[in-house]
């Protein structure tokens, strides 16, 4: 359990940036999470109410955008979506170790005023 | 037109709403954990320059990291220069235990924090002399979960599972096996007694950290030791 941790982390970049950028709150904060990022969303939402109290972000909304992941079959030479955590390519059957999406655990825009 | 599953619809720089106030998108792209990342980096450079070869070590608790080490350092005592840096919550107990192999240890306790960061090793390298060591074993806090997404600038990933943890441990916490370079099934003198079977835990170990090695070791009666002692030697050989 250390998404309080993360989103403390995630919280106080997002409170710098608005500060350099003039911004005085934070309305909104969009997140883009892969499933190999190895955290609970919903602790994440949670976190985030905790962490962002009494900070310019208090009463801000978390978007959240889970992306799957995405590998890379070099014998069929194509991405492939695996179904769970076995990354087997659906065409040759053969496992995968080439991760090309799915650790994400970015900050990617947010709104502020 | 197929979505990518994480392409964003794009946002007007400036919009307004509630009447006057105008609310700006300000985009990041930032990683969260971008500042781990950063000193994980300068740690690996800082490794590179003094020519010595990391490894972290990770499992669930008691999976036997400390003795797995304490017998390494000591089987190889006058042949590799070993040291550990070992994270825990709380108390000093496992660095007690590694002390007795004569081995530099620096031990990190965390407090609450479930894992270590780059920003804890570079630290704790300042306890350290640097230019007497061949290979340095990061003893992990013991967690499946935590640890996985926390670079410290190591060349390799061991992660153990004990046979009396199941067969089936890879499969309940893949992201962490996943990041496996060496997967050793300890206590594997126990794996009868235990009724652990074998071909089951390496397929399952193979389907999910596919491209790890996979070692049966025991720290207590030594089997399997000079498999994983052959792999470290070729390390540090490898690197001289």
């Amino acid at each position: 359990m250390h998404e309080v941790g993360l989103m403390a982390q995630a919280v106080e970049i997002a409170l710098e940036r608005a500060e350099q950028n003039g911004g005085a709150r934070v309305h909104r904060l969009t997140m883009r999470i892969g499933p190999l990022a190895g955290v609970e969303i919903d602790a994440l939402r949670f976190a985030f109410e905790v962490v962002t109290q009494d900070t310019a972000a208090d009463g801000a909304e978390l978007h959240i955008e889970e992306v799957p992941v995405r590998c890379w079959c070099a014998p069929c030479e194509r991405e492939f979506q695996p179904g769970d955590y076995v990354f087997r390519c659906p065409s040759c059957q053969q496992l995968s170790a080439d991760v090309r999406q799915g650790h994400e655990l970015d900050l990617i825009s947010m709104e502020i005023a | 037109m197929p979505t990518d599953g994480g392409a964003t619809m794009p946002t007007p720089d400036v919009s307004l709403r509630d009447g006057a106030t105008a609310h700006r998108v300000l985009h990041l792209h930032e990683r969260v954990l971008g500042k781990n990342e950063q000193q994980a980096a300068l740690n690996r450079k800082l490794f590179h320059k003094k020519g010595f070869r990391v490894i972290n070590v990770l499992s669930a608790p008691g999976s036997g990291k400390t003795a797995l080490l304490e017998r390494t350092l000591t089987d190889l005592r006058g042949e590799l220069r070993g040291a550990v840096i070992v994270g825990d919550l709380a108390t000093d107990n496992d660095a007690k235990r590694l002390q007795r192999s004569g081995a530099p240890i620096v031990q990190i306790t965390t407090g609450t924090v479930c894992h270590l960061e780059s920003a804890m090793i570079a630290r704790a390298c300042e306890q350290l002399d640097l230019d007497a060591i061949d290979l340095l074993f990061i003893e992990n806090v013991g967690n499946l979960v935590c640890p996985a997404s926390f670079d410290l600038g190591e060349g390799l990933r061991v992660v153990l599972a004990s046979v009396t943890e199941g067969e089936d441990k890879p499969l309940k916490y893949p992201t962490l096996f996943k990041t496996a370079d060496i997967v050793l099934l300890t206590k594997i003198e126990l794996a009868d007694v235990a009724g652990f079977e074998r071909a089951t835990a390496h397929r399952n170990v193979r389907e999910i950290a596919t491209r790890a090695e996979i070692l049966e070791v025991s720290a207590r009666t030594g089997q399997g030791l000079e498999a994983w002692y052959h792999l470290l030697r070729g390390m540090v050989h490898a690197h001289a």
